[in-house]
């Protein structure tokens, strides 16, 4: 699977330009499902990149593991989401130093969160690489009660907090890393458009 | 000088009223018979006697009750009001901007008195008399921002400008047509303006920032955008569309001249001076369609303005569903004949 295409029509949104090598510096690689193939693409295309990396990969029930952890990289973990692997992530991007990169591929939101610890720790945007790979599912904030929603693949969807049905405004914030829902039946209560799948 | 303000409500019973006087100072923001996006900006170096563009910030009749409702809105949700902390500087600057522009225009009304870094400010209307050290956060009830905004009609974002762009990293939001502070914050002027249709595509943004990034000190700028709510309401806010949303499939032909709103914003433009950051208050004007067809100029107008719209505007400014009903009662003060150039009702 090759990195993923949007199309151009939401202004709000981040390009990602692609994991592309750096050579044998201190790096930290983070990824998820899928995101794993932009990792080994990344070190097939510069050999001498794992000696120096910390990786931490969330599966997903993607079988990659098995292949990255053979790569001599110079750390390797597997986690089991996101949130349990944050307070780990953190600690490396506290101990990095200044001419370390990052490596980050997968889904949005895990682009959107892990870029927000990165720069929150002192790291330069150009120091930060991002490839999409993996699912098109959008982490949302709803704008009434602020609740994030992760893995949204419908439009509308229903708000895990307040149970609002929210339609997915191509809208994104960097600083919540989310995508913005907002209220679908506010003028009709009850009138709710079917769900469709979110698609780009 | 001396202003009269309103008992009145902005929610619930939609008290909210014009004088006469203040039909026609409104800012119609309509200059000929049509309407698309422009770079609208003139300097914002006074105007006409007794209009809104007099002076620096505008004071009206609606003052006090404005601000009773912004406290109220606060009460409801902090997140309104927030600034990133690299922000606190330009945050002084607005307070200065703000009790010096007053206290200059409005004697009567608002009294600034320093020395060297203490100053004594007074507010009448809201009764406010207060000593503090300006730069000394601590001597201040809240931050800086914060602070004179609880006491400036309309909302205010403060744009950081660093890498030719504007950040908006600080606002006091209470009354806005329906974007969200708490999702924008941090965003550079592309992005938070990423919703707008078809305004890209023409480089207006482009032509806008540009134009923003050059505003000097003692130089600002304004423009006037526009939009229409149903009833008298501040509080658009994404936050509590399913509050207010509702309201807008209540009109009907017999409620409409007096529940449909025209609501236009004054933006202006201010450079500041420490901080290099640049003040962006968003003054809301709200006048009903049965005031406003009181000026025949505006009543002629309006109708065609609403009628020749792109449909996209229409549904971006959130009427598209109401546009009928608006066409055809204002049709009715539509007669067909010329009118005058600019925004002025006709002496």
């Amino acid at each position: 699977m090759s990195a993923t295409k949007f199309t151009p029509s939401i202004i709000s949104r981040p390009v990602y330009g692609g994991l592309k090598p750096h050579g044998a510096v201190p790096s930290l690689m983070l990824a998820n499902g899928p995101g794993g193939e932009a990792l080994l693409e990344l070190i097939k295309a510069d050999p001498t990149i794992p000696g120096q990396a910390h990786v931490i990969y969330i599966p997903e029930g993607c079988g990659l593991g098995k292949t990255l952890e053979t790569k001599g990289f110079a750390g390797y973990f597997e986690g089991a989401s996101y949130p349990s692997i944050l307070p780990r992530f953190r600690k490396l991007l506290a101990d990095a130093g200044m001419n370390t990169r990052l490596y980050l591929a997968g889904t949005e939101g895990l682009i959107g969160q892990a870029t927000s610890e990165a720069l929150a720790a002192g790291m330069l945007p150009e120091a930060i690489d991002a490839e999409h790979r993996g699912s098109l599912a959008r982490r949302m904030q709803c704008v009434h009660c602020k609740g994030i929603t992760e893995n949204v693949i419908t439009d509308p969807f229903t708000c895990l907090h307040c149970g609002l049905s929210l339609f997915v405004r191509d809208h994104y914030s960097h600083r919540h890393a989310a995508f913005q829902g907002v209220c679908v039946d506010a003028e009709a209560p009850g009138e709710i458009p079917p769900r469709q799948e979110i698609k780009a | 000088m001396t202003i009269q303000f309103n008992d009145e409500t902005f929610r619930d019973d939609y008290s909210y009223h014009n004088s006469a006087e203040a039909i026609r100072r409104f800012p119609f923001p309509f200059d000929k018979d049509d309407y698309m996006y422009a770079v609208n900006m003139e300097p914002h170096a006074g105007g006409r006697e007794g209009s809104p563009f007099e002076n620096r910030f505008d004071v009206d009749e609606h003052y006090v009750a404005e601000m009773r409702d912004r406290e109220i809105t606060l009460n409801e949700d902090p997140l309104r009001c927030q600034s990133l902390p690299h922000m606190e500087l330009a945050g002084w600057d607005l307070l200065e901007l703000i009790m010096v522009s007053k206290s200059e225009d409005y004697p009567e009304l608002f009294s600034l008195h320093r020395d060297g870094d203490r100053w004594h400010w007074i507010n009448r209307p809201l009764g406010i008399d207060h000593k503090f050290t300006f730069l000394d956060p601590t001597t201040l009830p809240y931050g800086p921002m914060e602070y004179i905004t609880r006491q400036a009609q309309g909302d205010f974002a403060v744009l950081d400008q660093r890498e030719g762009n504007l950040w908006m990293e600080a606002g006091m939001v209470t009354s806005q047509a329906d974007w969200s502070l708490d999702f924008d914050i941090g965003m550079n002027f592309f992005e938070w303006h990423a919703p707008v249709p078809k305004a890209h595509e023409m480089g207006i943004f482009q032509r806008a920032l540009k134009f923003l990034l050059a505003i000097q000190q003692d130089s600002p700028s304004r423009r006037l955008n526009w939009t229409m709510t149903v009833n008298p309401r501040l509080d658009t806010s994404p936050e509590n569309y399913h509050k207010w949303g509702p309201e807008k499939r209540t009109l009907t032909p017999e409620n409409v001249g007096e529940k449909q709103y025209l609501r236009v914003e004054l933006q202006t433009f201010f450079r500041l001076p420490r901080s290099n950051g640049l003040a962006f208050p968003i003054r809301c004007y709200l006048i009903s369609l049965q005031d406003l067809v009181t000026v025949p100029k505006w009543g002629r107008r309006l109708h065609r303005v609403i009628r020749d719209l792109p449909d996209e505007l229409a549904d971006y400014k959130g009427f598209a569903v109401n546009r009928q009903l608006i066409i055809d009662y204002l049709a009715q003060f539509d007669d067909g004949k010329p009118t005058s150039p600019g925004i002025f009702p006709d002496e």
